[in-house]
């Protein structure tokens, strides 16, 4: 079932990203992408694909205001993500989750104390830096969210004892626990082998779905693009090449943006 | 076809040579600076010699009252060390460069880190013992200082180098700087924390042992009344102490460091 139709077709659906006119370049002169516009709707998810060095991490970083852009806004949930500092961005990006290529996962800590940090975008302070301390409510949210990556039973294991697949559930539950409205994801499954690659893309997404949120997904995999995606945004020669519903388009279509 | 082998030996260009002419003359000139005496280390020997059979074999009259004094020592380095170490976390969280602190404070701590480096441990020794009096108090607080000059810098420097993008997950989640670091930087780095603290300990149990030469408690009261009373017996036995207990505490750093941090990996 597509995403956007709980938002309703004849309404106006609530845009919760909306990107206008956004440049970024590293060195001067060598731009990656310039010119960049689109909205994502409430209860969206849409997959950028591009080919390497084509700007697809830079621009979901520039969205959670991890890098800023040279040029253009973003607004994500209602927040400036290109100037917003301190509290305000902190409030924005404590309403996202994110979900990179490499899990991320604090090595020596338990599976349960890397899940409980994801609430430190909503509550703060030393008792959310270890699950021994953390107040009942947060051991539950977090167990809650184990449970569905299917991983409740791993809580306390050390999260360096994990395999691949199981590491990337874990930063899933991490990025779900605060029940964000927006999710980011760079490329979830591109350290993993094929298999937990599809897992770990069903198990993301299947929650996501479950609860609605919005999600702006990269992946070098174009049948994920097309598997998951409502829509699809193309990066190609610095530009947006490619702004079009998933039932547009086909996997011929998308392969010519990587030439 | 295949090239000509190099020549054996590159020609030096005149500034490199004029380099490695001025590196021979100044060690040299170290040397006569040293006092270097051919005369004097062929008549050392015989004295030498006539040191060890006066201090052979090493007293055992005093043993006991040495153990104790070893002991104070090693409660000297034990008690500086785990000062020191505690001390030197938040120290280090504003000597690393990007983490807390911006540029100018990260300077500054690192300039007062290396200036308790560089005045030696026997310095501070003498220091605190004008300021907290004779006895092993001021043997203490000399370790600490030492350790904080040592594992504020090597702290810092490891959390530096500790992988980034654990901290970076959490600053996407919208965690403060402090929860970051103290949720993903210092448990990254807790392994060379935990290292780099076991040869603190080391160091300063080496140290303690001489810090009784001014006053400042420990074993090396010892080897000084030892030599002052020409009581060598009980000197060779002190330094024997000393060298056992070193290697020992060695040999435990080197244990505990495998049994604590390579179970990892």
């Amino acid at each position: 079932m597509p995403l956007d139709t709980e938002v309703g077709a004849d309404t106006a659906p609530a845009i919760d990203v909306s990107v206008r006119g956004l440049a970024k370049s590293y060195t001067a002169g060598s731009r990656v992408f310039s010119d960049v516009s689109f909205d994502v709707a409430r209860g969206e998810a849409v997959s950028l694909v591009g080919a390497n060095g084509t700007g697809k991490s830079t621009l979901l970083r520039c969205c959670i205001g991890l890098i800023d852009a040279d040029e253009g806004t973003i607004s994500v949930l209602g927040t400036d993500a290109g100037t917003a500092r301190g509290r305000d961005l902190r409030a924005m990006r404590a309403r996202t989750g994110m979900v990179a290529q490499k899990h991320n996962l604090v090595p020596r800590l338990s599976v349960l104390s890397n899940v409980i940090h994801g609430l430190l975008g909503l509550r703060r302070g030393p008792r959310y830096w270890s699950h021994t301390f953390a107040p009942t409510e947060a051991r539950e949210a977090a167990m809650a969210a184990l449970g569905k990556v299917g991983l409740a039973d791993f809580a306390l294991r050390r999260s360096d004892r994990l395999s691949g697949g199981q590491s990337q559930r874990v930063a899933i539950a991490r990025a779900l626990v605060s029940q964000p409205r927006l999710l980011i994801a760079d490329e979830p499954c591109a350290s993993l082998d094929p298999a937990a690659g599809e897992e770990v893309m069903e198990v993301f997404f299947n929650l996501v779905r479950e609860e609605g949120v919005t999600v702006i997904f990269t992946s070098h995999h174009i049948d994920h693009a097309l598997r998951y995606g409502d829509r699809v945004l193309g990066l190609a020669h610095g530009r947006l090449a490619l702004n079009e519903p998933v039932a547009a388009l086909s996997s011929d279509s998308l392969r010519g943006l990587y030439e | 076809m295949s090239s000509a082998a190099p020549t054996r030996y590159e020609t030096p260009s005149a500034i490199s040579f004029l380099g490695y002419a001025a590196a021979i003359l100044i060690i040299v000139w170290s040397f006569d600076g040293a006092g270097w005496s051919v005369d004097k280390l062929v008549s050392s020997p015989p004295l030498l010699a006539d040191f060890i059979s006066r201090a052979w074999p090493p007293s055992t009259d005093s043993l006991e009252r040495l153990s104790w004094k070893m002991v104070e020592t090693l409660q000297i380095a034990l008690a500086g060390t785990v000062l020191g170490v505690v001390l030197s976390l938040p120290i280090a969280l504003l000597a690393a460069r990007g983490l807390i602190a911006g540029p100018i404070v990260n300077t500054i701590t690192r300039v007062v880190l290396g200036f308790f480096r560089a005045v030696p441990d026997i310095a501070w020794a003498l220091v605190f013992v004008v300021a907290v009096g004779l006895g092993p108090f001021a043997g203490m607080l000399a370790i600490m200082i030492d350790t904080i000059g040592f594992c504020g810098r090597f702290f810092a420097d490891d959390m530096e180098s500790v992988d980034k993008g654990p901290a970076e997950a959490l600053t996407a989640t919208g965690a403060t700087k402090l929860d970051t670091v103290a949720c993903a930087t210092v448990p990254g780095a807790m392994p060379a924390f935990i290292s780099t603290s076991l040869y603190a300990l080391e160091k300063a149990v080496r140290s303690s042992t001489i810090l009784g030469l001014v006053g400042a408690g420990g074993i090396g009261i010892e080897l000084k009344v030892g030599f002052d009373l020409f009581d060598y017996p009980t000197a060779m036995t002190v330094i024997l102490m000393i060298a056992v207990v070193v290697i020992l505490v060695e040999q435990v750093g080197v244990w505990a460091r495998r049994k604590i941090i390579g179970e990892q990996r």
